[in-house]
């Protein structure tokens, strides 16, 4: 198998198309103008020795290792820093470069550790391999002079230059006696990662990489990406699990399982066990780069609590009983079957998850359509991304983003709505923030002051803090004044769109009631600051949208989706690189799951289950009857289960106990229940109400595919056997054949197969494509054999783009004398989701339990200091947790994250939700905030209840 | 003596402000502190990195390449001797031991009683009239034994 080797080109690829050919040790090669000498080489083979050179950053010119001779010039240029030109004459390898290589590295090694044999880079050492390349053989130096290799000198003396190991980090370490001051990982934190935490102190000799102030790297402002430590080429800057374990022997590239941005990764394995996370250079989503929650926290996959063996009870007041897989099955599958037998058909459903490959998930719906004769299908996109669904559906025709992750390389104006990349997808925030250092303009909408706002380098033309809950009229008013003041693009217009329909939102908008000026109450945004957003976003060149979930998760969460399409229509950004609207996915598959039909009134593709052509199709594939009746979305299996009509559930890995609102809603819902089936890695918390657990494997264990938020769909590579015994998609096929089915698929490949042939937007994907290609963007089919990067070039896939009216209504869910403050939620950098994942792993350190942002006049009017327990409590329920006080939010505004258990936020948020969708609104609760001196009642109850379901009966 | 925290602030600001909408403002917002306060102070990096919309990093790289920006308070009085060549070979090393003796501390330290910091400088563009020195800014050439005694003890006054 091996190591899948990356070729290191030494700097950038040039973006000229302008041909440029020369001789480079007598090859003639042919580059791109702008390519450097270097990269020339090593495009015709012939590696040029380099240390401070690597192909993720700019060249530096500063190890003088890469020195060449160039006919006709004198001195020997460094081949990094120099431009190829027609015609050049390059020698990389003569006498004079290799005594100047020789003395180079002389003095590199001089003051360098000489301890190869237990260095935990061995093998992996840049430094070591360029010694062996220039032939040192002797250091004429010695090694006793001023150095910052040893302690202390031979006389026992304190060395002053000497610093300690930086062991802070949980997931690497800084040696700085191994360092030789190449400056690669200062330049990868500032050109790849964008967040300048490096920096070279002092000078000359006393030259050292500095995290912050001469700060430890957990103290400084490092967010742990690890592209220093890919960039080093030494062990300065070196993972701990490889210090651990040492160098991998095999490598497998696969696709990270945590956001939606979907990163190709190096699985870096000795035998079974995975040494550490590369991320791979030619991942069409992530080109290289990766953040700390794909980088290092995979530890969870190991943990001590995932459960490995089937469970089962009758009761949730009982413990739970480990079974083999076949009794839990037939557990399983009696008390489904007996459920359907006295409540009907409809009794029963599932719930596919967005954290699942597009097999398993495709396979789970498949069960409830094809196995339980139900379309009682629904998936943890409605909680996040339904209106996108929706709303981009209705305006453009497909239910997805239009662009690539590589288009923001070309945008002129990015508009960032209700989204917080820098925390929630972090290597697209770093790829957005290259171009806006590069002078790219960004607009951004957010009742939060976000990271984007301003940090070093980065700083927002405009930021609209709005109040939580009026997206719409913000939208609206910028489309206001978009139209009234004639910004729009009329030609795309009349091309791509109905005019008449334009017509008549033009005439809708342009009511002076939408204007800035008359929202500005209601949003708490400037006219005139929104007016500017306005006309800079129409007027500023190519215009792209990148939005989250700050959003969908609205009660006018659709309508918000439909005002963002109007304004790209309005402004003509779609259907070009640099332009498009972009939602971003919360999970890894979130694309992937509402693709595969996981919604209750969709088959897979999208197509309505009412079509007799559509369920024709799966028919014939399946060989079953397909009810042409939607099936229960995911609040109203729970309402259901209330009112005695629903009772049983299949749920894959999702935890809809903490991730869904109004927790006490949910809980009742599923004690309602006669069978909850939990399928996941941990006791998560819908466990405590579950009657059978199925242990679930991690993306390291099995086979398949993720769509990411591009549409990409990336391959997943099983690397280590499942510890559970099977691959998810193999768990779904044990229960459905439990139930009277006869699956017999042996790998994932013949789900995808299955797939493309009844799914036109798949029809050309399969793995063999995949592995050819290393993946491929939907549609995918006759008319797009290569995929679509970007889409809607020629025309939207509707047919005409629509335009549809966006009235602000606003939510019912209002402030009052009671609930004064409105509270919004939100992930950050280092935790997960509901964190079962990255709660099980070192991430803790930065962040161990959810706070609670609150400005600081709303904090003095209720005495609360910084870290003060506080009550947080709304109409639905409370909880509480701890006080940050920030100016981050505004006055009126209080801010949470709902990744840790013992809080659950999510007992605070209501069960209103999106008029189209029913997707929750997470982002707007009233709420009131008291001191309090710890844990609330609730909170007490609900952990000692978590504690009592938790239960395992001892083996006998 | 520790300056109030307060009045470092203020002050700060002041001159934070007065650079505003200056190009690429940090060496002369750095010099203009050195001048307010003797020093840089740690406080006043993150003060300057945030107004400055850099990182901390980025400040402290640039404060600690330069030697002439000092984090620490320094001595009320600031003696370079020149140790460059043109010094060198007209005796600059014998004022240099000279100083260190006389003050009784190294070079790039300050006196105990915060008196005087010594420091090195290499070539004050002085080389016509070596060896030279600067004493609080004021370049002094064809510098002596007895000159150098004379130049120590007013700083000691």
């Amino acid at each position: 198998m091996g190591l899948v080797h990356e070729i290191d080109f030494g700097t950038p690829a040039s973006r000229s198309e302008a041909p440029v050919t020369l001789t480079v040790d007598g090859f003639t090669v042919t580059v791109p103008e702008g390519t450097s000498v270097m990269r020339a080489a090593m495009e015709a083979g012939i590696q040029v020795p380099k240390l401070c050179a690597t192909d993720m950053v700019d060249a530096f010119g500063s190890c003088r290792l890469c020195l060449v001779e160039i006919e006709g010039r004198a001195g020997t240029p460094a081949s990094c820093t120099t431009p190829v030109a027609p015609g050049m004459v390059v020698k990389t390898q003569t006498s004079r470069l290799k005594d100047i290589r020789r003395g180079v590295m002389e003095l590199y090694i001089s003051d360098h550790p000489l301890d190869c044999l237990t260095c935990a880079a061995n093998g992996d050492c840049e430094l070591q391999d360029m010694a062996g390349a220039v032939g040192l053989r002797d250091v004429r130096y010695g090694y006793e002079g001023e150095n910052h290799v040893k302690a202390r000198s031979s006389d026992g003396a304190l060395n002053a230059s000497w610093m300690p190991k930086d062991e802070s980090n949980p997931y690497f370490t800084y040696d700085p006696s191994k360092c030789i001051v190449c400056s690669r990982c200062v330049r990868a934190c500032e050109e790849v990662q964008g967040t300048f935490a490096l920096t070279i102190e002092g000078r000359g000799f006393d030259s050292r990489v500095s995290p912050g102030m001469h700060e430890s790297f957990l103290s400084s402002e490092c967010v742990s990406c690890g592209a220093c430590v890919q960039a080093c080429p030494t062990a300065t800057l070196q993972e701990k699990s490889v210090i651990a374990i040492g160098q991998p022997e095999h490598s497998v590239v696969t696709t990270c399982a945590y956001c939606g941005v979907g990163c190709s990764f190096k699985a870096e394995m000795r035998g079974e066990e995975l040494v550490r996370m590369v991320p791979f250079k030619d991942g069409g989503a992530n080109r290289g780069h990766s953040c700390v929650k794909g980088r290092f926290a995979w530890g969870y996959a190991n943990h001590q609590d995932r459960i490995l063996n089937p469970m089962v009870r009758d009761s949730i007041d009982e413990p739970w009983r480990v079974v083999s897989w076949d009794e839990a099955m037939t557990f399983a599958a009696g008390k489904l079957r007996g459920i359907q037998a006295r409540h009907g058909v409809e009794a029963i459903g599932v719930i596919t998850s967005s954290r699942c490959t597009n097999e398993e998930t495709f396979l789970v719906q498949k069960l409830a359509r094809a196995v339980f004769g139900n379309n009682n299908t629904d998936t943890c996109a409605r909680v996040c991304h339904s209106p996108t669904g929706y709303g981009l559906g209705q305006t453009f025709g497909t239910s997805a983003g239009t662009q690539n992750f590589d288009s923001v390389e070309q945008s002129d104006v990015v508009l960032v709505i209700g989204a917080n990349p820098t925390d929630g997808h972090p290597v697209f925030a770093s790829r957005l923030k290259k171009r806006l250092r590069q002078g790219a303009k960004l607009i951004v909408v957010d009742p939060r002051r976000i990271d984007l706002v301003r940090s070093p380098h980065i700083e927002a033309a405009h930021h609209l803090q709005l109040r939580p809950g009026t997206n719409v009229a913000v939208v609206t008013a910028l489309a206001h004044v978009i139209v009234t003041e004639k910004l729009y693009d009329e030609t795309f217009i009349r091309e791509r769109c109905d005019w008449d329909e334009f017509s008549e939102y033009a005439e809708f908008v342009s009511d002076p009631s939408m204007g800035p000026e008359a929202v500005e109450a209601l949003t708490g945004v400037p006219a005139d600051e929104m007016r500017r957003a306005a006309r800079l976003f129409a007027t500023g060149g190519n215009g792209a949208i990148y939005y989250g979930l700050g959003v969908t998760e609205h009660s006018q969460g659709s309508t918000t989706v439909i005002g963002i399409a109007n304004l790209a229509m309005l402004t003509g950004n779609i259907g070009r690189p640099g332009v498009g609207v972009n939602p971003l996915r919360g999970q890894n598959n979130v694309q992937g799951s509402c693709d595969m039909g996981s919604f209750p009134h969709e088959l897979p593709g999208y197509r309505h289950v009412k079509n007799a052509d559509v369920r024709a199709v799966f028919q014939k594939a399946w060989g079953v009857e397909i009810s042409d009746e939607p099936g229960l979305r995911i609040p109203n299996m729970l309402d259901a289960a209330i009112d005695g009509s629903f009772k049983g559930i299949y749920i894959q890995g999702e935890d809809i106990l903490q991730s869904d609102p109004d927790t006490k809603h949910v809980s009742a819902g599923l004690r309602a229940m006669e069978c909850v089936i939990v399928h996941d890695l941990f006791l998560n918390e819908t466990a405590n109400y579950a009657h059978v657990f199925l242990p679930g494997s991690t993306f390291l264990e099995k086979d398949g595919t993720f769509t990411n938020a591009e549409r990409r769909i990336n391959r997943v590579r099983r690397v280590m056997s499942p510890k559970n015994g099977y691959a998810d998609w193999e768990v779904t096929q044990l229960l459905a054949n439990a139930m009277g089915a006869t699956w017999s698929y042996t790998h994932p490949s013949e789900i995808m197969a299955e797939i493309a042939a009844t799914t036109p937007g798949f029809a050309h994907v399969s793995y063999e494509m995949l592995d050819e290609r290393g993946s491929v963007q939907w549609p995918c089919n006759d008319a797009a054999p290569e995929g679509s990067p970007i889409m809607h070039v020629e025309g939207f896939v509707r047919g005409k783009g629509r335009f549809i009216n966006t009235e602000y209504i606003p939510t019912d869910e209002r402030t009052g004398p009671r609930f004064p403050l409105l509270l919004t939620t939100g992930r950050i950098l280092s935790q997960y989701n509901v964190g079962a994942q990255t709660r099980r792993t070192a991430n803790v350190v930065w962040h161990q339990e959810d706070v609670l942002e609150i400005h600081p006049h709303d904090a003095e009017v209720r005495g609360i200091k910084d870290g003060d327990w506080v009550k947080l409590a709304s109409r639905a329920g409370d909880t509480a947790l701890r006080a940050q006080i920030t100016d981050r939010v505004a006055p009126g505004v209080v801010y949470t994250t709902f990744h840790h258990p013992t809080t659950q936020a999510n007992v605070i948020t209501t069960d209103y939700s999106d008029w189209a969708t029913n997707c929750p609104e997470y982002k707007v609760t009233a709420v009131q905030v008291t001191p309090s001196n710890g844990p609330t009642e609730w909170q007490e109850e609900y952990a000692a209840q978590a504690e009592r379901a938790r239960r395992i009966e001892a083996a006998e | 003596m520790p300056l109030p925290e307060t009045d470092l602030d203020a002050r700060l600001q002041a001159i934070l402000r007065a650079f505003e909408g200056v190009e690429a403002p940090l060496l002369e917002i750095l010099h203009a502190v050195q001048l307010e306060f003797g020093h840089v102070p740690e406080g006043a990096q993150r003060q300057i990195a945030e107004a400055l919309n850099l990182s901390r990093a980025e400040v402290h790289g640039v404060v600690s390449f330069y030697h002439d920006f000092r984090t620490e308070v320094g001595g009320r009085h600031d003696l370079k001797i020149c140790r460059a060549e043109a010094c060198q070979s007209m005796g600059g090393e014998a004022l240099a031991r000279q100083a260190r003796e006389a003050l009784g501390i190294d070079f790039g330290e300050t006196a105990a009683d915060g008196s005087v910091s010594l420091g090195s400088v290499y070539c004050l563009g002085l080389c016509a009239c070596a060896p030279a020195a600067m004493l609080d800014g004021t370049p002094v050439g064809r510098l002596d034994g007895p000159q150098l005694e004379a130049l120590i003890s007013e700083t000691r006054r």
